[in-house]
């Protein structure tokens, strides 16, 4: 025996340890290290469905009713081996859909509903508040057998006196506790990461605590299992068949309605679907927990069979079956092993309580206050910007609410029931939600009036066949109408409805309220038509786990071609229908059916530019083929169309910008390109200006330098000066007329002139030089006038610079040129051929290139040489001014000479055209 | 009396430069471009060249590689001349070996003191 104030600090320490706990989880989430990111945590976690039930309860029903606590473990067993595929659908709509708790989540299944919100969420708190209540009767009762064992009497609940009853102060520490921890801040995540790391270790705590007794059971208070169980076998004659599989209350029937009822509410049970949904993390961590959690409950049900035996042998100093886990250690005088089972029962306890309150205060503040509270105009909540307060306000009264409600149902009727009795109370209320929450993940049709009909079917029978005879029975009301049925009507009697007799009460509660509940889902959802949002929601539900591709195809055969054309048209624009779906249909095919893909390109055009929901909305309008209500299409188009607007000028806007990008990057790119040209350019004058330069320095130094020379010498040397700078101001001439050329501001004052009679000029120019180099000159111009329109004084510069060249390249030892007019039709052409090695093929367009020098003619012909060097402008800037003339300038086969051969060729002047300028 | 070879293509600045350096004291030769400087060098070797770079055909860089490249040139002073006054060009000809880069119009006292130089002849 423990005196209270031991027992009341190793509690109160324990509850500090968790929070310090949590609080280390929420900052490891907060640092971004979060610690239940492991697959062995979330397992632990959803252990929390190993409540005081599990930790007292089984003993208790082993020892009254055999095997049948098994069954409670084997459902959910059984659930998470097979239904692990549907957990992470829920998982994983739950993630994408921000689900807060079941009630959000049913909700949302079923349009968003806010009234089906309300009355899960209802629901939830009227069907949990026995499980509370069982908590803190576990609490209390193993309280008071630590503190006043051998004294077995049962505690006094009567609420005449609560401040003297340990369980009410038990709620109101939990509650602020729970608020501490719970509520500590709102986020904008629905997850409570500190919450599930305490939580995980306290299926630690209790798991260790259990197997303790179960150890020092078998192993100390009877030298081995074996021993117990024969000593079991003499003392306990009915024992044997006292655990056979028939003695299940309802027999088979029993077995499999305790089994279904565990699976179900093993998932529908706000806490469990908080940890097994809410709070996962990672849809992979499912793997681990589908073997790890059924292993969990293996190994906490491995000694319940052995501790009860022994429980039953010990009479009657081990008392209640409930508290067999206590009362064993205790009889046999440890002291430490109670307060550890104690504190086992106590972590089994407050887990269940601090996850359960939080998901029940969650469903409050989220589905029944906040929506009324909005609606309420007065507080002009709608205009408030944060409602985080008012938020962790209700959450706290409610956390405080639901658990004095705990308090009030645990004093007022808590003794009719045993903890397992209560606890499927409990069960059963919350497997309502399991059509609703099941069937609408695999059935579109399922509507929301359905979901509704179904569950406020199911509660009623349910209250009918559990809760009001549980009221009865603890002693409220008459319990006439249990035995004859309400005002003597027989078929309603609550444990034997419709005459249905001879089955266990869960099992009969459960076919008559899943019969109610399932019949009415699925008979108003068949007759009902959904609204636009909740076929949104359905579709967005039942696909999850499906490929975009794949949702496509449930619409195939519904849509017609010319309307799935015309819905994104008017959304995307002709050009981006087109991409998307191909060409505008056309004659037969304006009937035919929308293939598929086409349904999923025209889905996923729409989802781009209007977001995932409004294009299921659209594409679904088409498809089903029934229009929306205009009230709704208009609100989407309101919406939509302003984004679409805008969406479709930034388009504009960032088109035109790509398109000048990429102009400018053509332009910086020819003017880099100019750039090197000009460079190259500058090289190439500065290159040819020095070598004249050169030569007239490197002379005119000797000159200075050399006084005693030579006449003779002296005068070549002046003379080749004076030709070098000859040579230079040509240079800067020429190259002054290629920039101008180039620049475009070359003045040509073109007029009428003739042809022939240029010519005639350019030869008298060249006779001089001609006839000092010794080159025989051929000229055939005809008589008749040739009139062009052309600028003679450059003209003729042309002319002569291409007499000068064939003068450079012809034969060395018989030099000979051919000046040649002819006229084709309304041109003429003048050739200036000369004998000499021609031009390559290859060479013809690079003579016309700046500074480009023929090199090997030049070899080894000292001739050449000799001669002044061209500069290597003179055709360029040749062909630059014919060009201007509109004329052509080129290297031709040569006709007669059979060396180089340039001809030039320009417009006949049409007679009216006197005085005309180009 | 030390020779030198001077290879240009541009008559009048083969003509001065065969001048200036006779005036100096060198014996001269000529050559119009690299090739025949190449074959003129095979067949005796000069004490100096005076190299153009632009030259028809293969360039004075081109002749300055081949000549470091051989064992009995590989020493040969050589005096780059070039009308290209870029720094590039400069770089390049001395990272070939080049012993010293005139850049043309060139000082005539400037241009004998440097080939003087190479040719330990004091002035």
């Amino acid at each position: 025996m423990q005196t209270n104030w031991v027992v009341l600090i190793i509690a109160f320490s324990y509850l500090a340890l968790l929070f310090v706990i949590a609080a280390w989880g929420d900052r490891r989430a907060e640092q971004g290290r979060s610690l239940v990111n492991s697959p062995t945590i979330y397992a632990l976690s959803i252990a929390v469905y190993c409540t005081a039930w599990t930790f007292y309860g089984s003993v208790g029903r082993a020892a009254t009713t055999g095997l049948s606590f098994l069954l409670i473990y084997l459902g959910p067993t059984l659930a998470m081996l097979c239904g692990w595929l549907v957990l992470r659908k829920m998982v994983r709509i739950a993630r994408s859909q921000r689900i807060t708790s079941i009630a959000d989540f049913i909700s949302a299944r079923y349009g968003k509903s806010s009234g089906l919100g309300m009355l899960v969420a209802l629901i939830a708190v009227v069907a949990i508040m026995p499980y509370i209540a069982l908590q803190l009767k576990a609490i209390t009762v193993s309280y008071g057998v630590l503190t006043e064992y051998p004294n077995l009497s049962p505690p006094d609940l009567s609420l005449s006196d609560f401040w003297n009853d340990k369980a009410f102060w038990v709620a109101l520490v939990l509650a602020v506790f729970i608020i501490l921890f719970g509520t500590r801040h709102l986020d904008a995540s629905e997850r409570h990461e500190g919450m599930v790391t305490a939580i995980a270790f306290e299926s630690l705590v209790k798991l260790f605590a259990f197997i303790a007794v179960g150890v020092f059971t078998c192993f100390v208070l009877y030298p081995s299992p074996a021993t117990l169980l024969s000593q079991a076998g003499a003392l306990l004659p009915e024992m044997e068949r006292h655990f056979g599989l028939d003695q299940i209350p309802g027999g088979p029937l029993g077995w499999f309605g305790t089994l279904v009822l565990a699976a179900l509410a093993f998932i529908t049970l706000p806490r469990q679907f908080q940890v097994l949904v809410v709070e996962n993390v990672n849809e992979q961590h499912l793997r681990r927990a589908c073997w790890l959690f059924p292993l969990y409950l293996l190994l906490i049900n491995l000694f319940v069979i052995p501790i009860a035996l022994a429980g039953l042998l010990g009479l009657p100093g081990t008392g209640e079956p409930d508290s067999f886990v206590l009362t064993l250690p205790l009889a046999a005088g440890l002291e430490a092993l109670p307060l550890l089972v104690f504190i086992g029962g106590l972590s089994a306890a407050t887990s269940m309580m601090i996850v359960e309150t939080i998901a029940l205060s969650t469903m409050v503040s989220n589905q029944l206050v906040m929506p009324l509270l909005l609606r309420w105009r007065r507080l002009h909540l709608e205009e408030s910007h944060d409602l985080s307060g008012w938020l962790l306000g209700i959450r706290r009264i409610a956390i405080i609410a639901i658990l004095i409600l705990g308090y009030l149902y645990h004093a007022l009727i808590g003794e009719a029931y045993s903890l397992v009795t209560i606890g499927l109370v409990s069960f059963a209320a919350a497997a309502q939600f399991a059509p609703a929450l099941l069937l609408g993940l695999y059935w579109r049709g399922a509507s929301r009036n359905g979901a509704a009909a179904g569950l406020v079917a199911g509660i009623l029978v349910w209250a009918w066949t559990l809760l009001i005879p549980g009221f009865a029975l603890s002693g409220w009301m008459q319990t006439d109408f249990i035995e004859r049925g309400p005002m003597g009507l027989e078929w309603l009697k609550p444990y034997a409805l419709f005459g249905l007799e001879g089955w266990d009460i869960y099992t009969h509660a459960l076919f008559w309220s899943m019969l109610a509940n399932l019949g009415l889902l699925i008979g108003v959802s068949l007759f009902s038509r959904q609204s636009h949002m909740e076929q949104t929601q359905a579709a967005l539900f039942t696909n999850a786990l499906k490929p975009e591709a794949e949702m496509a195809a449930i619409w195939q055969g519904h849509a017609s071609r010319y309307e799935l054309f015309r819905l994104v048209q008017r959304y995307l624009g002709k050009a981006a229908t087109q991409r998307l779906l191909g060409p505008a249909p056309t004659g037969d095919q304006i009937d035919s059916a929308a293939t598929p893909a086409m349904l999923a390109a025209a889905e996923q055009g729409l989802t781009g530019a209007l977001g995932s929901a409004t294009a299921r909305i659209l594409i679904n309008s088409v498809v089903r083929g029934e229009a929306l209500d205009m009230a709704s299409i208009l609100s989407i188009l309101d919406t939509t169309s302003q984004t679409l607007e805008y969406n479709r000028r930034l388009e504009q806007k960032s088109d035109e910008l790509a398109r000048i990008g990429t102009e400018l990057k053509g332009a910086n790119d020819r003017l880099r390109e100019l750039d090197r040209l000009k460079d190259e350019f500058l090289a190439m004058v500065s290159h040819e200006l020095r070598t004249p330069l050169t030569s007239i320095r490197a002379f005119a130094e000797i000159l200075n330098d050399s006084e005693d020379m030579a006449p003779e010498q002296r005068q070549h040397f002046l003379t080749i000066i004076v030709r070098e700078s000859e040579r230079l101001s040509r240079l800067i001439e020429e190259i002054l007329d290629m920039a101008r050329l180039e620049s475009g501001r070359m003045t040509l004052s073109p007029q009428r002139c003739d042809l022939s009679q240029l010519g005639h000029q350019a030869v008298e120019a060249v006779t001089q030089l001609f006839e000092q180099r010794q080159v025989q000159l051929d000229v055939e111009l005809p008589d008749t006038p040739c009139p062009v329109i052309a600028d003679p004084d450059r003209l003729q510069q042309v002319l002569i610079n291409l007499l000068d060249n064939a003068s450079k390249f012809a034969d060395p030892e018989t030099p000979q040129v051919l000046l040649r007019l002819q006229q084709h039709k309304h041109k003429f052409s003048v050739s200036v051929e000369d004998n000499g090695p021609g031009i390559d093929e290859a060479e013809r367009e690079k003579v016309f290139e700046k500074f480009h020098q023929i090199e090997h003619q030049q070899q080894g012909q000292q001739v050449a040489a000799q001669r002044p060097k061209g500069t290597g402008l003179g055709l360029p800037i040749s062909r630059g001014i014919i060009n201007q003339l509109g004329g052509r300038l080129w290297v031709a086969e040569p006709e007669v000479l059979g060396g180089a051969c340039l001809r030039l060729s320009l417009p006949q002047a049409l007679e009216e055209d006197q005085e005309v300028s180009s | 009396m030390p020779e030198v070879l001077v290879v240009d293509d541009e008559p009048n600045i083969l003509l001065s430069l065969e001048f200036l350096m006779q005036q100096a004291g060198y014996k001269v030769v000529t050559a119009p471009d690299a090739e025949q400087a190449a074959v003129l060098i095979a067949g005796h070797c000069p004490d100096l060249v005076l190299l153009d770079i632009s030259l028809p055909g293969m360039s004075g860089f081109d002749l300055l590689e081949q000549l470091r490249q051989q064992p009995d040139t590989q020493k040969l002073p050589v005096i780059m001349l070039t009308a290209h006054g870029r720094e590039v060009e400069k770089e390049k000809g001395l990272a070939l070996g080049a012993n010293d880069y005139i850049t043309k119009p060139f000082s005539t006292r400037d241009l004998v003191s440097r080939v003087d130089a190479l040719l330990n002849t004091p002035t």
